[in-house]
């Protein structure tokens, strides 16, 4: 992932479409992480600015909700599922045969920032268990080999 | 689309869309494909293309209908045909290289696959395939009632003339012609409906209390952060019948007098909130939601807002902090929502299915309502059944019908004959019950009862190979990640559980931890400020209470009984059962099995990893778990 200067003008349209909107922070963030895939301290202060919010309060709200992240992510993002009935289903197995593959950890990205692991609780498919998703993608009924596989063809 | 006037209309309208429906079942071929995310993760997207690939190639007239969840994952992806005038037919587990069979012999030929034809749906029709069971003759349908799920499957949740075609704004089309607001709210009352949401207080009580708050505006919110893992009924929900949430929501509306509402989704649920807003523009068109709804004075606003990924926000203190912005921390009440909520007014908080049920009270009555389920806990309850279970999936059955019912009828048993050991209900807040309890009915009081509760949903069955420490700890892991930190008792207290429960499950722990989990779990139930830290415990106490001797074994023998915590167990082949068929030297990954062909294999320990791989291939249960130490004979030391 190349580090580039951020363009903050990115944010204006945001703010705009929330303007008037009561408890809009949450969105806006959301909207904001959509643009820069992840919120750069930049981003939050320029946010700050501009809702008039101080950064304290945004600082707050970030590190509170999962979705939100403040560091860089991978290419590829992999979440495997470790709700119960994944769990019981076999998602530890999974999560541990991902690490040891791909030099992986869970909640982290790898130093080429291909993969980020993530863990999350539930996508609502526990039909299918073990759900694990990429980039979007569900697949239920995993098993270690064709997801280890299917990721090794990632670039 | 134009906006209704009036009941009479609505009732032109629905005339209306009966006879285009009913003209499209009888001109036209019509293809039902399940499109919930169950159905796509399952493939369904790649079924639909070849559905339409094929349809093609044949030049065939045929209607495409995507429908939400009919509730039966473990067949997903499900294809239904409909030829005209005749029963819909469902195709289960099918993949794309199925349907040109499908379309060729059905469509074209006019036969349906026996073989792959799971049951036909015959609407009243009177129409029947020959040899082909009804869904209501099936196992999985024959104990269901269907309220809640009533539409899922069954309509295309992205057509409101199909869902007004089955009663749909009929509800609110009453209310909104001669009841007022206390009729409303008595109707709701008598139907003695409980909130789904898991703590089954009454919900005309709860609106009665909110109507008679001094505020204004007030707001209706729809609880859809549907956190517990395990549970996906609310997403279901969304998903197949969106219509219906919104209408319940508005005659909650109605009834205490909010001008406005918001429905909060978890954001990891996209479809469910992508389908809700299509309802809501729709709803917009035809003017049950805005000004003046059906030339009345009501008026009322919809607006979704999406989570951010915490599971405390479905506390309702916390989830209102959340649309208000901030960090969704829960806060003391009193106050209650209903007095001051959503920025200090009057709220109220339902989950999605309270809501979805609404409706049909309103239209059949609060007598039909009462008259399902039991009399402290009427109507039906909706259950995600997973886990361990042949049928796993969503069901909704009348309150009272008892957990064996739900696990060995409707969900059709354990798979591989393995032993039914416990099932956990009310997510990571909620309790497991042994096979002791199977005939406990299924209601709030008696669950709770029996020492579990009925939660939101989420039905989780285990086998003989889940250790119950494990399961216990694995529901802290994420009770304590979730906690939101900001009162002590359950911040520290899930920590230090944790700690115990970690420490036991790796062969550390003492019998005085036992007391410690009392002890740490009795502060937390009294001393935290909302739900998830006055629950935490509840599984570790559930456990401790019907599978002490598990966690005994653990302490005293360094020894899980289930095969799951490491470095606690060994295999062993029992020499009875080992017919020598040579599955498990296929799958041992250490060369550890050796064995002469037709006779009982051994396990070479020295070697073995304890991967597990030869107990889940063994189909005949005689590879065996055993304690570490057994199998060497104290003469040989």
């Amino acid at each position: 992932m190349s580090i580039e200067p951020l363009d903050l003008t990115l944010l204006d349209p945001i703010i705009l479409e929330y303007k008037e909107q009561k408890g809009a922070v949450i969105p806006i963030l959301q909207r904001a992480q959509e643009v820069y895939s992840y919120l750069p301290k930049e981003v939050l202060v320029s946010i700050s600015k501009k809702i008039g919010v101080p950064l304290s309060q945004l600082y707050g709200v970030v590190t509170f909700y999962a979705q939100f992240n403040l560091e860089p992510r991978g290419r590829h993002i992999v979440s495997v599922c470790d709700g119960t009935a994944c769990h019981v289903r076999g998602a530890p197995k999974i999560i541990d045969d991902i690490e040891g593959a791909l030099n992986l950890e869970r909640g982290c990205s790898d130093p080429d920032f291909r993969y980020t692991l993530e863990i999350v609780y539930c996508l609502g498919s526990c039909g299918l268990a073990p759900i694990v998703v990429v980039d979007d993608q569900v697949y239920g009924k995993t098993t270690s080999e064709t997801l280890i596989e299917r990721l090794r063809q990632l670039d | 689309m134009t906006v209704l006037n009036n009941a009479a209309e609505l009732d032109q309208l629905q005339k209306a869309a009966l006879a285009r429906l009913e003209e499209r079942a009888n001109a036209k071929a019509t293809v039902y494909i399940g499109m919930g995310t169950c159905g796509v993760a399952a493939g369904a997207t790649q079924v639909a293309q070849a559905v339409q690939a094929e349809i093609a190639t044949h030049n065939l007239d045929v209607e495409m209908v995507n429908v939400g969840c009919i509730g039966m994952c473990v067949k997903e992806p499900l294809v239904d045909i409909q030829l005209p005038g005749r029963p819909r037919v469902t195709y289960a587990n099918v993949t794309p290289d199925m349907v040109p069979r499908i379309i060729d012999e059905h469509l074209v030929k006019k036969q349906f696959i026996k073989k792959w034809a799971f049951a036909q749906l015959t609407n009243g029709s009177g129409a029947r395939v020959e040899g082909l069971k009804e869904y209501a003759e099936h196992p999985f349908y024959r104990n269901q009632v269907r309220v809640a799920l009533r539409n899922c499957g069954m309509i295309d949740p992205e057509s409101i003339d199909e869902y007004i075609a089955v009663d749909g704004y009929k509800g609110l089309a009453k209310v909104l012609s001669g009841m007022e607001p206390q009729d409303v709210i008595d109707e709701m009352k008598d139907s003695g409906l409980r909130g789904r949401g898991g703590a089954g207080f009454l919900t005309g009580v709860k609106w009665e209390f909110c109507m008679r708050a001094r505020g204004y505006p007030k707001y209706v919110i729809c609880n859809a952060d549907e956190g517990d893992p395990g549970a996906f009924m609310d997403r279901s929900i969304l998903e197949g019948d969106p219509h219906s949430v919104i209408e319940g929501m508005l005659i909650a509306a109605y009834a205490i007098g909010a001008p406005e509402g918001y429905v909060y989704c978890r954001a990891e649920y996209p479809l469910a909130i992508k389908r809700l807003k299509k309802a809501i523009v729709q709803a917009n068109e035809y003017g049950f939601l805005g000004e003046n709804i059906l030339g009345s004075s009501f008026s009322f606003q919809l607006k979704i807002k999406e989570g951010a990924g915490a599971f405390v926000c479905g506390e309702e203190t916390a989830l209102i902090a959340s649309i208000e912005g901030k960090r969704g921390e829960p806060r003391p009440r009193p106050p209650y929502p209903a007095v001051s909520g959503l920025w200090g007014k009057p709220s109220n908080v339902n989950n999605v299915k309270s809501y979805a049920i609404t409706p049909q009270i309103m239209v059949k009555g609060a007598d039909w309502f009462s008259s399902i389920g039991t009399p402290t806990s009427t109507g039906t309850a909706v259950f995600a059944l997973t886990g361990k279970i042949n049928n796993t999936g969503l069901i909704e059955v009348p309150m009272g019908i008892t957990l064996r019912e739900i696990i060995f009828e409707v969900g059709g048993g354990i798979p591989k004959k393995k032993q039914f050991k416990a099932v956990q209900t009310g997510g990571p807040l909620g309790g497991c019950l042994p096979a002791e309890a199977l005939d406990t009915p299924v209601d709030f009081d008696s669950l709770t009862k029996a020492g579990a509760t009925m939660g939101s949903g989420g039905m989780i069955v285990v086998d003989q190979d889940t250790c119950m420490v494990e399961f216990a700890r694995y529901f802290l892991t994420f009770a304590s990640a979730e906690s939101c930190g900001k009162c002590v008792p359950c911040r520290i207290g899930g920590q230090r559980l944790l700690e115990v429960l970690t420490r036991i499950t790796q062969g550390q722990g003492t019998l005085e931890d036992l007391d410690e989990i009392e002890y740490i779990s009795q502060n937390m139930r009294e001393g935290s400020l909302c739900a998830l830290g006055q629950l935490t415990p509840g599984p570790v106490m559930a456990s401790l209470r019907f599978f002490r001797e598990e966690y005994e074994a653990h302490i005293n023998e360094k020894f899980c009984p289930a095969g799951v915590c490491a470095g606690m167990y060994t295999y062993e082949i029992d020499a009875d059962l080992c017919p020598g068929c040579g599955l498990c030297v296929k799958a041992c990954t250490s060369d550890a099995i050796t064995g002469t062909r037709k006779e009982p294999h051994v396990i070479n320990q020295a070697k073995c990893l304890q991967c597990g791989a030869c107990y889940q291939a063994c189909n005949l249960g005689a590879i065996l778990v055993k304690h570490k130490h057994e199998l060497i004979p104290l003469e040989a030391i």
